[in-house]
């Protein structure tokens, strides 16, 4: 920041691009999601035209919680009007869990689909349907140790495939 | 975020460098302007006392400055702290009230001293109807200027901004009425001079609330 104030426009970069980061976050868990953008770029535009209100002998994260906190609450009165009304915020609500549903329904069939059919449907049953691996073995005609092999078998293949992605 | 990006790419080309001394040269050009025009409105509304070459001669001419003065510079570096998002004022704030406890307690020491006919005349002096109002009348000008710095920063409590604001305006222009009234009892100027300096501040607070938005 200090770097900033001197006019370093490569560290500036930088400071802005982290502080976004953190805006985001910031943001992301107490208001609206559409706002979210919206507001961490109006805060740092507000950041860039009063830079020079920071105090260089505080710490900076002062400086940008005090602003970051300010502008939440003006957001909050500029869209009180649309807070009020409850039928809203229901639609919304039931709309946030119907993506994450939907979210991880779709997780769930790219993992499985790394994995031939037969042992997707093994799976599918007992880990998602419910049945037991004596009730899955009747449907597909295996015994339920040979079931109990290959689900065993399947989520060991998952869980390698799915650390290595991780890192 | 392509477009944050896109704003981040914007904001850090042609960078200017910013000064450490922004916010208080800021400030310090707006009450300087509207102390000028309040030196000016002084001289030709009201009026430099005839007698000033006798006043200067008087402890009390020094005191009345002393405390408007005092609160004055005080009171400036407090604004200077409300102006910086995170920064606290309170104990700048502390330092500004320290000249009114010093009048205070004079004029409570003075008053004790006097003879009990006195008294009322001390409180009273002759002009306490206007005086308050005569300050604030001063002050606006160096509230508009303080004002206009503050709308150039960032305080984040506006009506806070607005009171410290509106109390440098008013004991700025009570400094600069000390150089009309010929009040010269000490209780008096802890009363009246204070209630305009007081007024002002609710002004500038009525002000700040709105006007002090960003």
């Amino acid at each position: 920041m200090l770097a900033s104030l001197a006019g370093d426009a490569v560290a500036y970069h930088g400071l802005l691009k982290t502080l976004a980061v953190h805006l985001r976050g910031y943001y992301g868990r107490r208001i609206a999601p559409d706002d979210v953008e919206d507001l961490v770029q109006e805060t740092l535009l507000s950041m860039h035209v009063h830079r020079a209100t920071y105090d260089t002998k505080q710490p900076l994260t002062a400086w940008v919680y005090a602003i970051a906190r300010y502008k939440m609450i003006d957001h909050f009165r500029r869209t009180k009007s649309r807070q009020t009304v409850p039928l809203d915020h229901t639609e919304n609500l039931l709309a946030a869990n119907g993506t994450e549903a939907a979210i991880a329904e779709r997780d769930v069939e790219q993992l499985l689909s790394n994995l031939p059919e037969g042992t997707r449907k093994l799976l599918r049953q007992t880990k998602l349907e419910g049945l037991t691996t004596a009730e899955a073995g009747a449907t597909t005609g295996l015994s339920e140790t040979a079931v109990k092999v290959r689900v065993h078998r399947a989520m060991k293949t998952l869980i390698a495939k799915f650390s290595g992605r991780g890192s | 975020m392509k477009k944050t990006d896109a704003l981040i790419d914007s904001l850090s080309s042609n960078l200017e460098p910013v000064s450490r001394a922004f916010v208080a040269l800021r400030l310090a050009g707006g009450v300087a302007a509207g102390a000028a025009a309040a030196v000016i409105m002084m001289l030709v509304l009201l009026n430099l006392r005839p007698d000033l070459g006798f006043a200067v001669g008087t402890a009390i001419f020094w005191i009345k400055l002393a405390y408007t003065l005092a609160t004055a510079v005080t009171g400036f570096w407090t604004v200077e702290r409300l102006a910086r998002p995170g920064a606290s004022a309170g104990a700048q704030g502390m330092l500004e009230c320290l000249p009114l406890v010093a009048m205070v307690s004079l004029a409570t020491i003075t008053l004790f001293l006097a003879p009990a006919g006195a008294r009322r005349g001390m409180i009273l002096g002759h002009s306490a109807v206007a005086c308050p109002w005569l300050i604030v009348m001063l002050s606006l000008p160096i509230l508009a200027g303080g004002i206009w710095a503050m709308r150039g920063l960032a305080p984040v409590r506006p009506i806070a901004a607005g009171v410290g604001v509106g109390v440098l305006a008013g004991s700025a222009a009570a400094a600069i009425y000390g150089f009309h009234c010929d009040e010269s009892a000490a209780p008096f100027v802890a009363i009246f001079y204070t209630l305009g300096i007081a007024a002002s501040g609710l002004l500038g607070a009525a002000i700040g609330r709105v006007g002090l938005r960003w």
